[in-house]
């Protein structure tokens, strides 16, 4: 294939509209660019929110069940408190990942995003902060309720931190394997496979910091290694992701 | 001096299929290439790799004379690929998919945007969900993308599907004013271009 070639070609870059000529230069800065990416989100959960309360119902449902099938006695239900709950909040998480990237794959939103000349990394976190504030934010503001029906009144708060820490560690390792597995069909199973061992260690300190925040000891410790954990994941669980959905969109 | 885009030899397997077997072009500033071919030549894929979205396995994309891939970001920066999908959330309206699509590229202010929707005549119906368009309705959404944002480098797949005629005048129109400001196109399609022809130069991709 030949190509005319053409004498004094107008350099390309520049635009004699000058107009057009701004917005060309610089681009969107990119915290704008988080900024919409995550407004589009919180709008978009919004429009449909029977979607956005599947995990809240799921984890009040199993939280609830619990006090019938085991005991309504409060010093039992009290002992296993932290264990029902960090469990029930691990499964509830996992139920919202699905949804994630899933529908920006379909309908070519990431493939926009990855050719935004913005860092792909950098708009993950900022969906990814979206799905935290709309799953994780409102598991630990329910969390509250869910003890006091398993005969919990005392760490609260404790209960409140663990659970919303845990829950931005949940939803970065969930951002890795939700992009994953971007290319498979019915991939929900494959998909829990892949957070579940990487969860296990915010399941562990979750679960240490509620039960210490409970019995009214200090929790602080455990409360630091999972915000440690959620330090790491924001530093890297993006450039997984990225470098996932990139290759599942070729 | 380099061609503004040049693409050198590319080589592309998918699966066990070679679909593009040495394919290669120059465009210049100003200049529209329309790719043709039968369905499954390899029209998608060959803009796909020139966008950086396939990574070609043999062959390079040039943009200025410099490789693509030297930075990616930048590259991305200066232009736009439209698949046959426009990417529109079918839950939001035609006046919001556009602030967020065009938003994390550029800054838009308001006025701008429902310019770009009234060129393309979707004032009457920009605030509706985009769910209740039709197809053509989606594809002029699109285009008001195109009349909004500026970059050098268009890639468009089959732009002028779902159209009637005086959407499809509306893009050659488009591409027109593109490629006057010194833009480039590349456009994959059956459908002529209503552009003015002697800026048009086809490729035509044999079935592989």
């Amino acid at each position: 294939m030949g190509s005319a070639p053409s004498a004094a070609a107008p350099s390309v870059t520049p635009q004699p509209d000058a107009a057009r000529e701004s917005g060309t230069a610089r681009g969107a800065p990119a915290l704008t660019a988080a900024g919409l990416v995550l407004l589009r989100d919180l709008t978009l959960a919004f429009r449909r929110r029977g979607e956005l309360l599947q995990p809240l119902a799921f984890f009040a449902i199993v939280t609830t069940l619990f006090p019938l099938a085991v005991s309504p006695e409060l010093s039992r239900l009290r002992e296993i408190a932290p264990g029902v709950l960090w469990v029930a909040a691990l499964l509830a998480a996992l139920l919202a990942l699905e949804f994630l990237f899933r529908d920006d794959a379909h309908d070519g939103t990431l493939e926009q995003y990855s050719l935004s000349g913005q860092s792909l990394a950098w708009l993950l976190l900022a969906k990814t902060a979206a799905h935290w504030l709309l799953t994780g934010l409102p598991l630990a503001l329910i969390a509250p309720f869910a003890a006091e029906s398993l005969g919990v009144s005392t760490g609260l708060a404790g209960v409140v931190a663990s659970v919303a820490v845990g829950t931005v560690c949940l939803s970065l390792i969930g951002s890795i394997s939700a992009a994953l597995t971007l290319g498979i069909r019915r991939s929900g199973v494959l998909l829990s496979l892949l957070t579940l061992p990487l969860s296990l260690p915010v399941l562990i300190f979750g679960a240490r910091a509620t039960e210490l925040a409970i019995r009214g000891l200090p929790y602080t410790a455990p409360l630091e290694l999972l915000a440690a954990l959620a330090v790491l994941g924001v530093t890297l669980a993006p450039l997984a992701a990225a470098a996932a959905v990139r290759i599942s969109l070729e | 001096m380099p061609h503004a885009l040049e693409a050198e030899n590319l080589q592309l397997w998918r699966a066990e299929r070679h679909v593009l077997r040495g394919v290669g072009f120059a465009l210049d500033a100003g200049e529209c290439l329309q790719l043709r071919g039968a369905n499954g030549a390899g029209k998608t894929t060959l803009l796909r790799a020139v966008c950086g979205l396939l990574y070609p396995d043999a062959g390079r994309i040039l943009w200025e004379g410099g490789d693509v891939r030297a930075d990616l970001a930048a590259y991305h920066a200066r232009l736009i690929y439209i698949g046959h999908e426009p990417p529109l959330k079918p839950d939001l309206s035609a006046l919001e998919n556009l602030r967020f699509w065009i938003g994390v590229r550029q800054a838009v202010p308001r006025p701008a945007l429902e310019a770009a929707l009234e060129r393309v005549g979707a004032d009457r119906w920009s605030r509706r969900a985009v769910r209740t368009l039709s197809a053509g309705q989606r594809r002029r959404v699109a285009l008001a993308a195109l009349a909004l944002l500026a970059v050098p480098l268009w890639l468009l797949d089959e732009p002028t599907t779902n159209l009637d005629a005086d959407g499809q005048q509306l893009v050659g129109t488009l591409i027109d004013e593109q490629l006057a400001r010194g833009g480039l196109v590349l456009a994959a399609g059956h459908h002529a271009l209503r552009v003015a022809a002697a800026r048009v130069r086809s490729l035509e991709l044999p079935l592989g």
